[in-house]
């Protein structure tokens, strides 16, 4: 047996970087061909930033950047805030009601996107809304709010009523019971929540394309209708990657400097 | 601490206003034809045996629900081992490894398909078939392996020694141990998978180059090209219900598993 040992551990490493290669291999390629100086997207012509300047100069492709950011931080914003407002007024609710609100609120959830797409389409167009940015930005914190709530409502489980009930007590008013002993408690619930939503909304394609109107495409959109292969889009992916990694360094770099901190404050 | 409920009361006027009106207009146009209104409204069947009696409907359903499984089949045998040799890394390699697992499914899932269709242009002959699995397995992987990751992170290491101690070898520990307790892993990974591969058609659309028409295509040709709302409607409501079908059936397995 223990022969076998290096043998499976030398396997599971293996294994391991050809599941991290076949992860890294597309965003690697986005990243290298970004900086093509040649058309192809088979061959490495040379080192250029053509793409790049041809990026600022693609109205069209700007604007799909911009869509994506204004609707991904609109539905953020207003899928933390109602989100969270709404698990924590849930939390002091009747069980019955509380289960069928919840159970309503996982349809988006548990449906495919497609279902949801089509439905909040047939309400629009009933309606007589015409689509456009502000019936995306809806349909986007429809399908946000779910996951906020959903990501709060275990951790509002925990709590302990009674602080809030003590404080109280002690004087303070509902909304200060609210803001100084039941946020704090469960602020890092709605930061991971307010990241889900996030990152769902950037990511959308279908629910945006069937609800928005004639000329709002988010990147997603832009890159389904494109007609020609178009390197540019290789420049755009590059961007959004170091974005994401630059978030995702300081979302774990935050809590585990604030911990330090608290750390050296309890010695 | 009642009155707090009442902070709920926005929002639930707003899923009332956009999660269960959109559902009953489903429903309603699903079950009428088209050209009715609300005072000659007419309850029919037909949309569902319309469907149901084509052929060419019936192989669309079909090829989505084939790609469905090869995929979940597909994430589950590669996913399996990595989410266990995963589990037996360092706990700070664990970390890393599932951040870096994670990271990924940050960026676009279309540029990514985009991305695969610039590297599989390397490999021409690859049939569609094929481009599509990669594509497919790619998207959902880290799914399936974070939650069995977890499961057996989860698992109590006192068991794997006990099992040692009493003469179980690695192949029979992990027969007898680690695979049952994972179940419930492997469970929320296949649903986790599954449910979003059925609907799923931007990836076969991109990479199978027109080869493969599915259910969600089928849908976005009725509302986008026909115009027909309510045959659309009547799929949708279909693939919903296929939906609940398969997650009521995984939770029955889970039961069945926690059980036994």
């Amino acid at each position: 047996m223990n022969r076998k040992k290096p043998f499976l551990a030398r396997f599971s490493s293996w294994y391991l970087i050809l599941i991290l290669l076949f992860t890294y291999l597309p965003i690697g390629y986005l990243v290298l061909f970004s900086f093509n100086s040649g058309k192809m997207r088979t061959s490495f012509q040379g080192f250029s930033l053509r793409w790049y300047e041809k990026m600022f100069g693609d109205r069209t492709m700007l604007e799909s950047i911009k869509y994506t950011i204004i609707v991904a931080v609109i539905a953020t914003v207003v899928a933390t805030v109602v989100g969270t407002i709404t698990a924590i007024g849930l939390s002091k609710s009747k069980r019955l009601i509380r289960s069928i609100i919840l159970e309503t609120n996982n349809l988006p959830v548990m449906n495919p996107d497609i279902v949801t797409a089509i439905g909040m389409m047939l309400l629009f167009l009933t309606a007589n809304v015409k689509q456009g940015l502000v019936t995306m930005i809806l349909s986007h914190i429809t399908f946000c709010t779910p996951y906020v709530i959903l990501t709060i409502m275990p951790k509002l489980r925990q709590l302990d009523d009674n602080v809030a009930e003590a404080a109280m007590d002690l004087g303070a008013t509902p909304f200060q019971a609210l803001t100084k002993v039941i946020l704090p408690q469960i602020y890092p619930a709605v930061f991971s929540g307010a990241l889900i939503a996030f990152s769902m909304s950037f990511d959308d394609f279908v629910i945006s394309f069937f609800t928005s109107g004639e000329g709002i495409n988010n990147i997603s959109m832009y890159v389904y209708s494109m007609k020609r292969y178009n390197l540019s889009v290789n420049a755009l992916s590059t961007l959004i990657v170091v974005v994401v990694t630059i978030i995702l360094i300081l979302a774990n770099l935050i809590p585990y400097i604030k911990g330090k901190k608290t750390q050296k404050e309890d010695i | 601490m009642k009155s707090f409920f009442r902070m709920s009361y926005p929002y639930i006027l707003w899923i009332a206003i956009f999660i269960v009106a959109p559902m009953i207009m489903l429903l309603l146009y699903a079950v009428s034809r088209p050209g009715n209104n609300v005072l000659t409204l007419q309850f029919t069947l037909q949309n569902f045996t319309d469907f149901f009696s084509d052929p060419t409907y019936m192989r669309v359903l079909g090829s989505s629900l084939l790609i469905a499984f090869a995929t979940t089949a597909l994430c589950l045998l590669i996913g399996y081992p990595a989410a266990l040799f995963i589990a037996h890394l360092p706990e700070r390699i664990q970390t890393l490894m599932v951040l870096l697992l994670t990271l990924p499914m940050w960026i676009n899932t279309l540029l990514k398909t985009y991305a695969w269709q610039g590297i599989l242009d390397f490999a021409p002959d690859l049939t569609s078939w094929i481009k599509v699995m990669i594509g497919m397995v790619y998207d959902f992987l880290p799914f399936m392996i974070i939650q069995i990751h977890t499961a057996i992170a989860k698992l109590d290491r006192e068991l794997i020694t006990a099992a040692h101690d009493l003469g179980a070898n690695r192949v029979k520990t992990f027969l007898k141990v680690t695979l049952p307790l994972s179940v419930p892993g492997i469970i929320s990974g296949i649903t986790l998978v599954f449910l979003p591969a059925v609907s799923s058609f931007v990836i076969p659309k991109l990479l199978g180059g027109g080869d493969y028409y599915l259910i969600g295509n089928l849908i976005e040709t009725c509302f986008i090209t026909w115009g027909n709302w309510n045959f659309g409607s009547a799929i949708s409501l279909i693939m919903a219900l296929i939906i609940i079908a398969s997650m009521w059936f995984t939770k029955k397995i889970d039961r069945n598993a926690e059980e036994a």
